[in-house]
């Protein structure tokens, strides 16, 4: 029977949010829109507390069956602690710069940060997930909310477009999904991802190789690797900016991690057998990102493979299916959700001279002359983002490398460090535009967030709010990063060490 | 015997039912024959015992289901000679993916008869009370060892409300009168009837 005291106890912080996401539902109802900021800082407090909620579980490393809830049904350890404290963190930033963006077409919504928290309370369900069904609820919570998210700006077709695609797409990559996860029940007879781990120790029927093709193939486009991201550029592309700077971070955490729970905990005594899809896809999205970014003219096209490209190096730290591996996944996702992040609000912050979002590569140009200090933060994350060694990106692809060539992966390793050079060309390509190019003449009043049709004071406000995220997200991928390289490698090592536990 | 009846006379049914709702040529007939074979399908689910899902068919498909095809297909203003176009031109697509899927069941059956398909053996965490009603048993999985599952599933409709209004509400103001029931209802006959006497020739001022 389950304990259920026990068991409420564990998902207090899914709790806290799913009762904060019903009483701001309520208020919004009745205060309509004009509650929408209000809704918008409780909806970040309730992330805020979440995350408080989750963090011992991180820092005392807990695992093991007293950390197991309903009957296996839920497991609050610390790697799901781990990308909870990631997605939390990512979905407070992404409540943080939307208002304004927003508020300039007038389509800023009560419901924009109900969504946000439903989205990120299901993704707090996906990677804690110890049962398929689990994994398919949190992860459904989560994609509906995104769906919605993707086309807020209702007024604007590329919005609607993005939407449409991303719901499409998301219900065939859930369709594929649904199918291998039958398939596993079928062959395993249970869907707990401790049982079919079990049934799976003395070999893998060809029936259950369909199944765990199909579900990697789902989770694949969930996370946008390779063969299946032909949606990602489309869908950040539309996207309002905010909230592609939300698909960018936390629902990427949240895939990855549930990707590595499934890999390691359902199909860990297989490893062989998934490994190489898992480097295949790596090193697709590597080149594939790499390369597709390199014709880009909008930016967040651009940062959209970049994105892909950072899931390749992801998956190489999953391809090891060590602890170590994992452990060096996770840290690459801690170094890359600021990394993104700080990107895409830099992008926020470009303004034309009507206060109209600037999106093209060439919006950029002379950059460093009209907004110095815009032009350095956005240099050091792109250097960051290329991997260039006194930047703190650079640690996340060391270790990653570390660890493929630890657990006897040279090749893949080799690979990923000759392709990881490709995708550097675009990214210096961007700091040689803003600070070597003369600026365009269309676009020379590249002007201040605060600027536009917006009121002075709120545009203060979210100037300073997205000053705030810029410079935090800066600094942590800076060189001064490397200071927390031994606290973040014991909290990520401790994590992985709990994912493998059941080993 | 009377099960082997029942079960022809359901089957049947369900088969011809579920032909005319595709071949009948008047959209209406065709959700009408939809129920029917609804309807045909519950009392099959009847006979292998699972009471359940037949009160489901009858319930949310019949009840809810085939009465929103009826709406749309009443209140929307689809051209069905169009679409029969479209059907007679992918007819042949449509076979060739319906003999893909028959080849596909044949040879997944065909190799399970001949015993290359091994499935799992149940773990039995979900194993049915002994002597208790299979809708006892679905209520003891779902509010018990489920239920953080459907409370979980609970919350996914209730974005997809969300969804569904952000989306589609627009909030009207548009300066066209609009109807304030309340006021009309509480509206006095005594304030909105003025009786006049007008003198001859010179009309009335209102």
């Amino acid at each position: 029977m389950i304990d259920y005291e026990t068991s409420l106890r564990l998902i207090a912080p899914e709790i806290l949010l799913a009762v904060s996401g019903l009483v701001l539902l309520l208020v919004a109802a009745w205060g309509g829109d004009r509650a929408a900021r209000a809704v918008s800082i409780a909806a970040a407090v309730a992330l805020g507390t979440a995350f408080f909620l989750v963090m011992p579980s991180v820092d005392g490393g807990l695992s093991g069956p007293d950390r197991i809830a309903f009957a296996g049904l839920f497991r609050a350890d610390a790697f799901a602690g781990f990308a909870k404290l990631m997605i939390f963190a990512a979905s407070i930033a992404a409540l943080m710069v939307a208002p304004s963006f927003l508020e300039r077409t007038g389509s800023m919504r009560a419901e924009y940060p109900i969504l946000v928290l439903f989205s990120a309370l299901g993704m707090a369900i996906m990677v804690s997930a110890g049962d398929l069904m689990t994994l398919y609820i949190g992860l459904e919570l989560q994609s509906l909310s995104a769906y919605v998210l993707a086309a807020f700006l209702r007024t604007d077709g590329r919005s609607a477009e993005a939407g449409l695609k991303y719901f499409v797409l998301g219900a065939l990559a859930s369709g594929i999904l649904l199918f291998g996860m039958s398939l596993t029940y079928g062959f395993a007879g249970t869907t707990s991802l401790a049982g079919i781990r079990v049934s799976m120790v003395d070999g893998l029927s060809t029936g259950a190789m369909f199944g765990l093709v199909f579900v990697l193939a789902g989770l694949a486009f969930k996370i946008s690797a390779v063969p299946f991201h032909m949606w990602t550029p489309d869908v950040y592309e539309g996207a309002p900016t905010p909230v592609t700077a939300f698909f960018a971070s936390a629902p990427k955490v949240a895939a990855v991690a549930l990707t590595a729970r499934v890999a390691i905990e359902a199909f860990g005594s297989q490893a062989d057998a998934w490994r190489q899809i898992v480097v295949f896809a790596a090193l697709a999205s590597i080149i594939v990102g790499a390369l597709g970014a390199i014709g880009q003219t909008n930016i967040k096209r651009l940062l959209a493979y970049s994105s892909i490209n950072n899931v390749g190096f992801i998956l190489i730290g999953l391809a090891c299916a060590t602890a170590s591996g994992t452990s060096a996944m996770l840290v690459y996702l801690a170094i890359y959700v600021p990394m993104t992040l700080a990107g895409f609000v830099a992008v926020l912050m470009l303004r034309d001279a009507n206060g109209d979002p600037a999106e093209r590569v060439t919006d950029l140009s002379g950059l460093s002359r009209i907004r110095p200090a815009l032009a350095w933060c956005l240099m050091i994350v792109m250097f960051s983002l290329a991997g260039i060694p006194p930047m703190f990106g650079f640690w996340g692809k060391f270790v990653v490398f570390r660890a493929a060539v630890e657990a006897d992966l040279l090749v893949l390793a080799a690979l990923g460090v000759a392709t990881s050079v490709i995708g550097a060309f675009y990214y210096i390509k961007i700091v040689k535009v803003m600070f070597f190019d003369e600026p365009a003449p269309g676009t020379a009043a590249v002007t201040g967030a605060g600027t536009g049709t917006n009121t002075g004071a709120i545009a203060m406000r979210d100037g300073r709010a997205h000053w705030a995220l810029l410079v935090i997200g800066t600094l942590l991928v800076s060189p001064f990063g490397f200071l927390a390289t031994g606290w973040l490698g014991n909290l990520a090592d401790r994590a992985a060490a709990s994912l493998f536990l059941v080993a | 015997m009377i099960q082997a009846f029942a079960f022809y006379l359901f089957a049947a049914l369900v088969i011809a039912s579920g032909a005319l709702t595709v071949l009948a040529r008047n959209p209406v007939h065709s959700v009408l024959w939809l129920i029917v074979a609804f309807f045909n399908g519950a009392g099959l689910m009847v006979l292998v015992g699972a009471e359940f899902i037949a009160m489901l068919l009858v319930i949310v498909y019949v009840g809810a289901v085939a009465v929103l095809f009826l709406f749309v297909v009443m209140m929307l203003d689809i051209d069905f000679a169009e679409l029969r176009a479209g059907f007679i031109r992918n007819f042949p697509l449509g076979i060739a993916i319906a003999a893909v899927l028959l080849a596909e069941l044949v040879l997944g059956i065909g190799a399970y008869r001949a015993g290359a398909i091994g499935l799992g053996t149940p773990m039995g965490d979900a194993a049915p009370l002994l002597g208790e009603s299979n809708i006892e048993n679905i209520g003891a999985l779902l509010y018990g060892r489920y239920l953080f599952l459907f409370e979980c599933a609970g919350l996914i409709l209730l974005v997809a409300m969300i969804g569904a209004i952000v989306l589609t509400h627009r909030e009207r103001k548009s300066p066209r009168a609009q109807q304030n029931i309340a006021r009309q209802i509480a509206r006095n006959p005594n304030e909105a009837t003025v009786n006049a006497r007008p003198e001859v020739g010179r009309g009335i001022e209102l």
